[in-house]
């Protein structure tokens, strides 16, 4: 049931883009957003597809995969191509009672709904490729210098990682309980809203009750071992830049020089 | 009355990196009124089969009946069979909800469509049949002990009234004498009721003590399946799939390598002492119990 859903969860492979350091992918990660915010044209989109799909064929992850996390965002991907389509004004393409079509509607309709979807897929490389072990360390370290300014990376790092890590815990979870309750004859797919949403209490308490139990055990298990914080703590597997990490780099470089000079000249 | 599974597989996570195949062709009947117990590695299946049985998880191939009806029918209604089927799953006391323990257990019965006053006398047979004092039906079930909670929730299920009971681990965490009791009450079920029983257990010393079939799973298949004394005497095969027989079935087959005519087959205390008392009355004449 809820073991299928696969956004942001790890998928182990033996690819160029596993092996990377996860600064470079943060790094690469937010360049690649930032890109997709500045095409405005053909080849611009051209350029961006051609980056992300190689880095798809590189990652060695089944697209098919990949996709399926496109699911979540239907919804919102849906809105935002019907506003854009029917609200954006300019030359109308078809019109008809009080709805037209404008061909800049169209355009940005589209434009859209590309962005969105490759910022899904694009994201997802990071963290398909990328345990939440060393997302976390590689967002401490990039984050490092604003401890000057007494942001407590280390305490963010941390619960990001349990957080994190809770997640797949939690869902697992939660698949027992609502099985639990199913073997007890419990509905949770019949009935109208608000008896939906009375059948979800035996799903929540016990899942509520659980989620606090487990919070305190793994509390008392840092306490037991004298977690004290980032203060002098090291690191067993510290983060150490590559020459993959340099390529990768200048790719990177290399790819937004390129998105940049496509938007100012075509 | 019979459930009866036909070529059953089940493959975790179909077509991606972790794919993992459950159960291999799984053929079982199991007939009205038996009590069977499941043993198992971690990882064998046990969990897996036993949530075949009230149609939880759905078999990617391979057909289950329960008294002659396909389960898989696409008119057949799997909430029924869930009350028919009453699953105890690992550590029932998580799934305890409701304000009262009573109110709890009455959350089973309402489910199957009775009444209100119907439900609340079931929920009063069941926890008296779960020898659970009067004095906690009616506080949160948070305050309980581990081993009351558990009664609770077990009564959560017999509530329903259910023509077989399934149970995975119903004795994890307990400490010997919580186990004893909960065994004991499982035992008495399957006597004073003719429940078919199913009891997936780590421990051989328990199920040899209660089931009369046993069945042993290994990575997805059935490898053995017949009465305590016939699976035990393959000890060394199911030494080598991280298993073991009772101590006292050790004990057994030691005293015969040392020329001691004992029956090799005692898998209790009991059926030991007196195999080896007809062995030394065999030898030395009568002698006193």
């Amino acid at each position: 049931m809820l073991r299928d859903i696969t956004i942001g969860q790890y998928y182990p492979a033996d690819s160029v883009i596993h092996k990377l350091d996860p600064r470079t992918k943060l790094m690469a990660t937010m360049v690649y957003i930032l890109s997709l915010f500045l095409f405005r044209s053909l080849a611009g989109f051209a350029a961006v597809t051609l980056g992300l799909f190689l880095v798809i064929l590189l990652s060695k992850v089944p697209f098919g995969y990949m996709v399926k996390g496109l699911k979540a965002i239907v919804v919102i991907l849906l809105i935002t191509v019907i506003f854009n389509l029917f609200l954006t004004p300019g030359e109308p393409l078809i019109s008809f009672w009080k709805l037209r079509i404008t061909e800049e509607g169209l355009k940005n309709a589209g434009f859209m709904a590309v962005r969105l979807i490759y910022l899904i897929l694009g994201s997802s490389i990071l963290t398909l490729t990328t345990t939440p072990n060393q997302l976390t360390d590689g967002l401490e370290k990039s984050l490092r210098p604003l401890n000057k300014i007494h942001v407590p990376v280390h305490e963010i790092a941390m619960m990001m990682s349990i957080a994190l890590r809770f997640i797949p815990i939690l869902i697992e979870e939660t698949d027992k309980i609502m099985k639990a309750q199913l073997a007890r004859g419990a509905d949770f797919e019949s009935g109208n809203l608000v008896k939906k949403a009375k059948a979800m209490v035996p799903l929540l308490v016990p899942l509520f009750i659980s989620a606090f139990r487990r919070a305190n055990d793994l509390a008392l298990a840092m306490e037991a071992r004298c977690y004290h914080g980032g203060d002098g703590r090291t690191k067993m597997k510290p983060l150490k830049y590559k020459g993959i990490d340099g390529i990768a780099y200048l790719l990177v470089g290399g790819y937004f020089a390129a998105v940049i000079l496509l938007r100012r000249f075509l | 009355m019979s459930i009866i599974l036909d070529k059953v597989n089940y493959v975790y996570s179909e077509k991606t990196a972790y794919e993992i195949q459950a159960l291999k062709n799984i053929n079982l009947k199991i007939d009205d009124g038996e009590f069977i117990g499941v043993i198992g590695h971690t990882g064998s299946g046990k969990s897996t089969l036993i949530q075949h049985l009230n149609g939880l998880i759905k078999a990617s191939s391979g057909g289950i009946y329960y008294n002659g009806q396909d389960i898989y029918d696409s008119d057949y209604k799997l909430k029924e069979l869930r009350g028919k089927v009453g699953l105890v799953f690992q550590y029932p006391e998580h799934q305890l909800f409701e304000a009262t323990v009573f109110a709890d257990v009455c959350f089973g019965p309402r489910n199957r469509g009775f009444s209100r006053k119907d439900s609340e006398l079931k929920a009063f047979a069941a926890l008296r049949s779960v020898g659970l004092s009067e004095d906690f039906w009616y506080r949160s079930p948070f305050e309980l002990s581990g081993g009351q909670k558990r009664r609770a929730a077990i009564a959560g299920v017999l509530a329903m009234e259910p023509e077989a009971l399934v149970l995975d681990e119903p004795t994890a965490g307990l400490d010997p004498k919580g186990r004893d009791e909960i065994l004991d009450l499982v035992a008495k079920l399957h006597r004073e009721r003719q429940m078919t029983v199913i009891l997936v257990s780590h421990s051989m010393e328990d199920v040899a003590k209660y089931v009369q079939r046993l069945i042993v799973m290994n990575r997805g298949s059935i490898l053995y399946d017949g009465t305590p004394g016939e699976v035990f005497a393959h000890y060394r095969e199911l030494e080598e799939v991280g298993l073991a027989a009772p101590q006292v079935t050790y004990l057994m087959h030691e005293l015969r390598k040392r020329g001691i005519p004992a029956a090799g087959t005692a898998t209790t205390l009991d059926e030991a002492k007196q195999s080896i008392l007809q062995a030394f009355s065999a030898k030395h004449g009568s002698v006193q119990r």
